[in-house]
């Protein structure tokens, strides 16, 4: 494909076409992942979740610029939530990020939730393996750590960065127990703020409970991203769990477990999809299940007749 | 197969410091079911240009107050063209002079909204003219 080779050399428009093919589920986007594919594994995938307003993005800015002092190029998908009424988004992530505009070796896209099942992680999962095929070493996704999807996306990432603030209230509390169980590297933004060395101890003890005797010391790290302070404690933690996952082969596995799943959910949807175009839209399959009612048939020979039917 | 959304970039280029108007139209483009990508004060045509081309966005909706705009409009026009991307919609809004307006129009502005227009109207505007 053409717009592959574009992307390929580097060509920005040609990479944001492919990201929205993607997004928009259009079928050149499957050609274009065929092409692409062999050339993923390379770079190492960033995730940095937590509540709104802990300072994600201004953090990201501060550890891409970082990155790029050391020569690496960056990619950033900045994700946010879609309205629930009108499937629109305001996407706000790049206001902290505007330095990074225009430096050749940085790629920023805004990505919205889209409200559909696992249509975010989806399009998120497509992204990144454009990107990583594109040559970004390090890809950062950035995303509010609420709900299940937001979880499943992080899930695309080697590392986990889990950021949370002073004065949450409940403070840890307010960090799902979910993520906390998913984070690599936990970070206590707002330092300049009273409190700090209280969250700290705080994710310690919960950390402490959570022990599992893995070798990963999941360090805890105080930051004031708005000040580039404590940015290269980051940087350097990162490198080092990118460093472990490799030494211990948990990279491989990680990335061999993801393959599975991406592969057993594509069949799902697709079979879903394929059912639906085939027997739901046109009616027949209602009259399958009018047979039901009057006991002519039974769900379970139903069910065999209509994978039969998909699978053949 | 999901729907194809709008993408539009909301951008401020310039130097006034003032965002509401840019905002007002963020919200209602959102509630009218589009993508809004909001990019922050004070981008040059440059930043401006490079973000629309990143984030691919079907619109590039600029909003000043400064006066700067026979300069700055017309420039991001010309930058997107250079990169390929003339199809994007090019529209500008502010406190712009109704005698500007035909010599914005010449330069790849495709429409321009003054204050007080309705933002209905923006969002019909979009929706009829999006490539
Ligand atoms: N006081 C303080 N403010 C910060 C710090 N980091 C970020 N902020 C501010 O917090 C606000 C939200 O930051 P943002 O990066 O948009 O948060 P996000 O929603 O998590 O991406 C912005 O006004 C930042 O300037 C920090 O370390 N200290
Ligand atoms: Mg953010």
């Amino acid at each position: 494909m053409e717009l592959v080779q574009k992307a390929l050399k580097g060509n920005r428009r040609a990479i944001a076409r492919l990201i929205s093919l993607a997004e928009n589920e259009e079928k050149e986007a499957v050609t274009a992942l065929r092409e692409m594919f062999p050339l993923t594994g390379k770079a190492h995938i960033v995730g940095i979740t937590g509540p709104p307003g802990s300072g994600k993005s201004t953090m990201t800015d501060k550890l891409v610029k970082e990155l790029r002092k050391r020569g690496k190029k960056v990619a950033i998908l900045a994700v946010d939530p879609a309205s629930p009424f009108t499937g629109g988004a305001i996407l706000g992530d790049r206001v902290r990020m505007s330095d990074l505009n225009l430096d050749e070796g940085v790629y920023i896209r805004s990505l919205s939730t889209r409200g559909k099942l696992g249509g975010l992680s989806k399009a998120t999962h497509y992204a990144v393996k454009i990107l990583d095929a594109c040559g970004f070493d390090y890809i950062f996704i950035e995303t509010v750590g609420v709900g299940q999807s937001e979880v499943d996306i992080i899930k695309t990432a080697d590392s986990i960065l889990v950021v949370t603030v002073p004065g949450l209230g409940d403070d840890i509390q307010a960090i799902k127990a979910g993520i906390l169980e998913i984070g690599d590297i936990f970070i206590v933004n707002k330092a300049d703020r009273d409190g700090a060395n209280r969250v700290v101890i705080e994710l310690e003890m919960m950390l402490g409970l959570n022990a599992e005797k893995d070798e990963w010391d999941h360090p805890i790290l105080m930051t004031v991203a708005s000040e580039n302070k404590g940015i290269i404690e980051v940087v350097e933690a990162v490198i080092r769990h990118k460093e472990y996952l490799d030494k211990t082969g948990l990279l491989a596995e990680r990335r061999r477990e993801r393959l599975e799943t991406e592969v057993l959910e594509l069949v799902v949807q697709n079979m879903t999809r394929y059912v639906n175009e085939k027997f739901v839209k046109d009616g027949s399959f209602q009259e399958e299940v009018d047979k039901l009612v009057r006991k002519e048939n039974d769900p379970y020979t139903l069910v065999q007749s209509i994978l039969a039917d998909t699978v053949k | 197969m999901s729907e194809k959304l709008i993408r539009v970039l909301v951008a401020k280029p310039g130097l006034d410091g003032h965002d509401r108007g840019a905002k007002v139209i963020a919200r209602a483009l959102r509630d009218a079911g589009m993508e809004v990508i909001y990019s922050g004060l004070r981008q040059t045509p440059e930043q401006i240009v490079a973000a629309a081309v990143q984030e691919d966005v079907d619109v590039v909706a600029m909003s000043l107050l400064s006066g700067a705009h026979n300069h700055l409009f017309p420039k991001v026009a010309k930058l997107l063209a250079e990169e390929g991307a003339d199809d994007v919609l090019v529209m500008g809004g502010g406190v712009i002079p109704d005698s500007d307006i035909p010599f914005l129009k010449e330069n790849g502005i495709a429409e321009v909204f003054t204050p007080g227009t309705p933002t209905g109207e923006v969002v019909n505007y979009i929706k009829n003219n999006v490539r």
